[in-house]
């Protein structure tokens, strides 16, 4: 290091430090005091949880903490069936996504340069609306009397109305129109990157079509894929909105339990614990990703 | 000329190209071509960027469908063969190595498409690579190999299916001058031993002469010339065959034959050119006369065609001398020497009249 790039230098550290203080004050400091809570225990006041430490006698504070809630976390049947019910939905609504989403992203990349951007847009647009509205908009197509049932009725095509609200079909159906944008775009930017005579080589060296896209196309947009993965499975396991509003009472999330504990039941230590475990959860196949796209970027 | 252009062989051509006709949005990109091309040839397609070489290459591979004509390989014609089921392989400008596949699984890739036993491809790609020398280097990733190894290992990988036809997009393109040199006698080499025909396209004319058995000059779409490369340096049938192919120097006249031979009158050289052969007809031409055919000399030599004008400037090409000449009517006119002859002409300085001859039968009428 010389002194020459000073200005410079001074600059970079300042964008860097700044980012740090970012993450410091908004992502860890939360994620402490969250922690901190998870290990105390409730009781009825303000704040509702037993202090962390007790200054005593000695020179030294007394530590309070115990495991116990993490203990009711991962014994209760009603969490564990939480957690596998969130998994569950939040991977297979994810797959759907990615199914619905890379014909999507590939019919664009593929398309003359002038139409992709109007393409993309379109993806783009429901964004312009708010969320919320967007998904309680759907509860007024699928009620009993919505609009597709009443279509579907009038059409002579069924005599009784389909149970189609409140259950999950109605919360994987919201979760995949949601999150479509976020599978598509980072797929479609790795496909529009994608050396196409790669492809005519593989053709050239006997593949048919599909052969070439599964041995060439395929594992080249891997790191798109694994990419629209990741923002769709991971706010979709913490999804609070969607299964509260087309979900039913059986539909167990994460995010729903996780808002009774702290609002209704006002356990505040067992909340804190429930999205400690859903951190930890999300963080897992997060490093593994990392993994996949460091090694996909370190071979283009 | 090879053996393979020796008319009379009873086995049809390697490729037959009937009457091609080949647009990009009503643009013809390749317009009307008719070849043949011999089993065991070094073909090369040359012209500028946008002759219609490159899509020519690819009709053949399969990769564009001809609006009109037909395309036969080994007597087979290739009408809506996808270029899967064609008995040929590519080699792409850009090498077109799958990124993600190691050196050995990009060889290995044709042949696991043919369903091969895995012993029977594990020994193929091995050969393959030690053909290039790159055996050392199976288990690299194509990023992980300098621009001569990803030429060698994308050769491998075209040739290890044994195709009855290498086609090679420009494969030399990407390398370094040195580095070009030999893999243009390499590539030469590797015909001979695996004995298969190549095409290849080039838009360098040194290239293609010092490679191929025969050339074919695309313009515009179109065939300009075909012929061995001697043919289409010495006997080029137009101005711009003249022009492509090396150094020319053209005179615009014309022509009226006599009884002591051919003559054209030139009013661009102030003069009256003959040239060799009698059965030209009448009319406008161009005399062709290449530089290294030109004598410059201090005095008149006193025969026929012979220019004189005061020498504009030399230039010195390291084994060549290269003298521009300006006539009187403005015309330049350039004569190439050897060392040899410009030592025997003693020190020469612009300005300094010296007369340029060349005899009769160095000089080409061109018609077109």
């Amino acid at each position: 290091m010389t002194m020459a790039a000073g200005p410079a230098r001074g600059l970079r550290r300042a964008i860097l430090g700044s980012t740090g203080l970012w993450l410091v004050a908004f992502t860890l400091t939360p994620f402490l005091i969250v922690l901190a809570i998870s290990l105390t225990g409730p009781r009825l006041g303000t704040p509702p949880f037993t202090p962390l430490f007790d200054w005593g006698e000695g020179f030294w504070p007394r530590f309070n903490g115990t495991l116990g809630n993490y203990v009711t976390v991962a014994s209760d049947p009603l969490y564990v069936a939480a957690f596998v019910s969130s998994v569950r939905i939040a991977a297979t609504s994810a797959l759907i996504t990615l199914l619905i989403a890379y014909p999507m992203a590939y019919a664009i990349a593929r398309a003359r340069e002038s139409v992709r951007l109007p393409l993309l847009m379109l993806v783009i647009l429901p964004f312009w609306t708010s969320f919320l509205i967007r998904t309680y908009a759907w509860t007024g197509l699928l009620n009993s009397n919505g609009l597709i049932n009443t279509l579907l009725i009038k059409l002579g095509l069924i005599s009784q109305p389909l149970t189609l609200l409140h259950t999950e079909f109605a919360v994987h159906l919201g979760i995949v129109y949601s999150y479509l944008p976020f599978m598509v775009l980072p797929i479609y930017a790795v496909l529009e990157r994608l050396d196409w005579t790669l492809l005519e080589a593989a053709q050239d060296l006997g593949a048919r079509p599909f052969a070439a896209f599964r041995r060439v196309t395929l594992p080249l947009s891997l790191p798109g894929v694994v990419a629209g993965w990741l923002l769709v499975f991971i706010p979709a396991l913490g999804e609070f909105i969607i299964p509260d509003l087309l979900g039913g009472s059986d539909t167990l999330m994460l995010g729903h339990v996780l808002w009774t504990e702290f609002f209704s039941n006002h356990d505040w230590p067992l909340a804190s614990a429930l999205a400690v475990v859903l951190l930890v959860m999300v963080l897992v196949p997060s490093v593994l990703a990392y993994r996949v796209l460091r090694r996909a970027e370190v071979t283009s | 000329m090879t053996a393979a252009d020796r008319p009379g062989n009873d086995a049809p051509p390697a490729i037959r190209i009937e009457g091609v006709t080949k647009s990009f949005g009503g643009v013809p990109a390749v317009d009307g071509v008719s070849l043949d091309i011999a089993r065991g040839e070094f073909f090369c397609l040359v012209g500028a960027s946008g002759s219609g070489k490159t899509t020519l290459l690819r009709l053949i591979a399969g990769f564009e469908a001809p609006d009109r004509g037909r395309i036969l390989i080994d007597g087979e014609d290739m009408m809506g063969k996808p270029p899967y089921a064609r008995p040929v392989n590519m080699m792409f400008q850009s090498y077109a190595l799958f990124p993600h596949l190691s050196v050995a699984d990009n060889v290995a890739f044709g042949l696991e498409e043919e369903r091969r036993p895995r012993a029977e491809i594990r020994d193929r790609v091995a050969a393959a690579l030690d053909l290039f020398d790159m055996g050392g280097f199976a288990a690299r990733k194509p990023h992980q190999l300098s621009g001569g190894q990803r030429q060698r290992v994308a050769l491998a990988r075209a040739l290890v299916k044994k195709p009855k036809i290498l086609l090679l997009d420009e494969p030399l393109a990407a390398l370094d001058k040195k580095l070009r040199e030999r893999a243009q006698l390499e590539l030469v080499a590797l015909r001979e031993r695996v004995g298969i025909t190549f095409v290849m396209v080039t838009h360098d004319q040194e290239e293609a002469m010092s490679m191929a058995t025969r050339i074919a000059l695309m313009r515009d779409g179109a065939l300009c010339q075909v012929g061995a490369p001697r043919d289409l340096y010495d006997r080029p049938q137009s101005r711009f065959a003249a022009d492509f192919f090396g150094a020319a120097n053209l005179f615009e006249g014309r022509l009226t034959a006599s009884a002591t031979g051919a003559r054209v009158e030139c009013r661009e050289a102030q003069a009256t050119l003959a040239v060799s052969g009698g059965d030209h007809q009448g009319g406008d031409v161009s005399v062709m006369v290449r530089p290294e055919q030109i004598a410059v000399s201090r005095e008149n030599p006193g025969q026929a065609n012979v220019l004189a004008g005061p020498l504009a400037n030399i230039v010195f090409l390291g084994n060549s001398y290269v003298c521009h000449v300006a006539l009187e009517s403005g015309k330049a006119v350039q004569a190439r020497l050897s060392p040899v002859d410009m030592a025997r002409l003693g020190p020469l300085a612009a300005g300094d009249r010296v007369y340029l001859s060349w005899p009769p039968a160095a000089a080409r009428v061109l018609t077109s």
